[in-house]
């Protein structure tokens, strides 16, 4: 009996007296098959990715908090009583339009210069531009991430595609939004167009250079060695790296949208005024900003907005650090 | 190094050419009511046609691109067709550029002052008080839309701190919320991008030997940390500089002040084609100069970077 196995065998007995299997202790036979087993770990990447991200308190209580609001703001318009948010009401005792009512009883939000309830309108304008921010981000997803997986990975369009790249990135955002709202006759689509037509570009550039780093990596040379499908190695083999980043953008640009709505609608080419929009509100609340005693017509709408944007912000970011794997445990 | 800069003026005037191009065939897709004025209802059906035609307007597009380089070669940036009738576009542009760069100036150099102490400030306090409440101030200028909280800064900045609501440049004083208003985006980026700077050098080796050696921290940082942000800076500040200059459309039209943003928020309003391209036109080569200036300036500062290739590099 050598002199480990002594220590061992001590151990077990110590270990016994503690109340702990002592057959765990013992030495383990060497096997060949067991050599050659490959180790597995049960990480998930989004479950470690959601597990980082519900860890904070504030990102817990926003997602909440935006949710419950997302939420009321489309079910608004179904709850009975609730008035038009485009229907200019008249006092049926004088027979005038309620212009400007203070808020109260009847108008919670008080009401506009002539006549219409800012509390449904600011609802309505929050589901017009929600709308509008969440299909920008959708087109700018995609339009970035398929621009960006050519760019990087398709060396032939690497030169036409980089001039592309500087003719856009040349030219001011602002400038190319606000010369194709002009162009463009003011509605709906064109707010669309215009701000899907720049916004992808940062997250393709971001997307081609971190495809240029790892696409000649081992890994994906013996991909290619084996015979997989561009298509294939690029959602397979990239794209993972890539979430982060894409998630982050996506976040970020719906309060982006909101933000050159805002700005588009004060250089008069934002959506036509019949439609209420966050940007229409906040700029019929700058007109009579003046007033002090009509300032709530600026102030409802820029809080509902901030909110929605500075929780998008902040939750976007929050979900960027969590679905890195540098930060998974 | 000359060889380098030749190679890059080359390949700014290339992309200078392409984008003027296709903004001006973007500007051909513009609603023509805005080469009328007043005019427009004025005037028949056939009437109107001979004014476009007279404009050239009515030409195939190479013979209007052609017509038009050969007028910018000259100088002649077009005539006013709303805002100031008859008027060369150049001359009503002209004597608002100063207050354009003035403001710019003023706001860059404020924005990198306040930025970069707030930066240093924040790492030197990583987790603390005074980075929490510095980031808060960050979230809260990139998430808010620019439009709507410079709007609240000037209702009740010229409130609180009893300064005029518009400008007047006979006023100095009312140039200060103007002024303050264009730095606050840059401030925050300054800050965040300094603090990340600060926070990953300080853990550098040579941050280490210096302080092993016997340096204060304040020397480390004056010799040392701040020599390897004045490359990524010198880049960046002609682009930053000129984005001001720019970017300050809607600061100059909430203000009234009478440079060359507020002047696209007008000509946008009462639609005026020619006033529009040019100035689109101007803004977008300002973009350019911007970038290339940088890297110049770049190459300039950086010692490391080497623009002949020698023998036998990649």
């Amino acid at each position: 009996m050598d002199e480990a196995s002594v220590i061992v065998k001590a151990e077990a007995a110590a270990a016994a007296s503690r109340g702990i299997d002592p057959s765990l202790f013992a030495f383990a036979d060497f096997d060949r098959e067991a050599g050659e087993r490959i180790g597995y770990s049960n990480y998930s990447y989004w479950r470690s990715t959601l597990r980082v991200f519900f860890r904070s308190r504030l990102s817990v209580l926003l997602l909440v908090s935006l949710g419950l609001l997302l939420l009321f703001t489309f079910v608004q318009p179904l709850i009975p009583g609730q008035k038009s948010p485009t229907v200019i009401y008249n006092d049926p005792a004088t027979g005038t339009q309620y212009r400007n009512v203070a808020p109260g009883a009847q108008f919670w939000f008080g009401t506009n210069s002539i006549g219409q309830d800012l509390w449904s309108r600011i609802w309505s304008g929050t589901r017009t531009s929600l709308l509008i921010g969440f299909l920008v981000g959708i087109v700018e997803m995609l339009v970035g991430i398929l621009y960006g997986a050519l760019w990087g990975y398709v060396r032939r369009l690497d030169r036409p595609l980089t001039e592309v790249y500087n003719v856009l990135n040349n030219i001011p955002t602002t400038i190319i939004l606000m010369l194709l709202a002009y162009i463009l006759k003011p509605s709906f689509r064109t707010m669309v167009i215009a701000m899907c037509a720049t916004g992808w570009i940062g997250l393709a550039r971001f997307i081609r250079n971190q495809i240029v780093i790892i696409r000649d990596r081992e890994y994906n040379l013996a991909s290619r060695c084996l015979g997989t499908s561009t298509g294939r190695i690029i959602g397979k083999n990239l794209l993972p790296y890539l979430v982060s980043v894409i998630m982050l953008q996506t976040a970020l640009s719906i309060p982006g949208t909101i933000g050159w709505e805002v700005f588009l609608t004060y250089i008069g080419l934002g959506l036509p005024v019949s439609i209420p929009s966050l940007g229409n509100l906040v700029n019929e609340g700058r007109r009579i900003m003046m007033s002090p005693e009509l300032r709530y017509q600026l102030i409802f709408p820029t809080l509902v907005l901030s909110f929605i944007t500075i929780s998008l912000y902040v939750l976007g970011n929050a979900f960027s650090d969590a679905s890195d794997p540098r930060n998974h445990v | 190094m000359l060889k380098y800069s030749f190679k890059r003026v080359a390949q700014s005037a290339v992309t200078l050419f392409i984008v003027v191009t296709f903004v001006f065939l973007l500007m051909r897709l513009l609603p023509v009511e805005g080469y009328f004025g007043d005019r427009y209802d004025k005037l028949t059906a056939s009437q109107r046609e001979a004014v476009l035609h007279k404009m050239g307007l009515l030409d195939p597009w190479y013979v209007q691109i052609g017509g038009f380089y050969e007028r910018l070669m000259r100088g002649d940036l077009g005539t006013s067709s709303i805002y100031r009738q008859d008027i060369p576009v150049a001359e009503v542009i002209a004597p608002r550029i100063p207050y354009s760069v003035y403001f710019g100036l003023v706001a860059t150099a404020i924005s990198l002052v306040a930025g970069l102490a707030m930066g240093v400030h924040m790492a030197r306090h990583k987790g603390r008080f005074w980075d929490r409440t510095w980031t808060a101030y960050v979230v809260f200028i990139n998430a808010v839309p620019l439009a709507v909280y410079l709007l609240f800064i000037q209702l009740y900045g010229s409130d609180l701190l009893a300064l005029p609501i518009l400008f007047d440049k006979h006023r100095p004083i009312s140039w200060i919320l103007p002024a303050l208003s264009m730095s606050l985006a840059g401030i925050a980026g300054y800050a965040m991008w300094m603090r990340r700077f600060m926070v990953d050098e300080l853990n550098r080796d040579y941050v280490k030997l210096a302080r092993a050696k016997g340096l204060s921290s304040s020397a480390v940082m004056v010799k040392h940390v701040m020599r390897n942000a004045y490359v990524p800076m010198a880049q960046y500040l002609p682009a930053a500089i000129l984005a001001t200059i720019s970017g300050s459309i809607y600061i100059e039209s909430l203000y009234s002040i009478p440079g060359m943003g507020g002047l696209l928020v007008d000509v946008i309003q009462r639609q005026d084609n020619p006033m529009v391209q040019a100035l689109v036109l101007i803004f977008s080569s300002i973009g350019i100069l911007g970038l290339f200036l940088g890297d110049i300036l770049m190459a300039l500062f950086d010692p490391r970077i080497k623009f002949v290739k020698s023998e036998g590099a990649r």
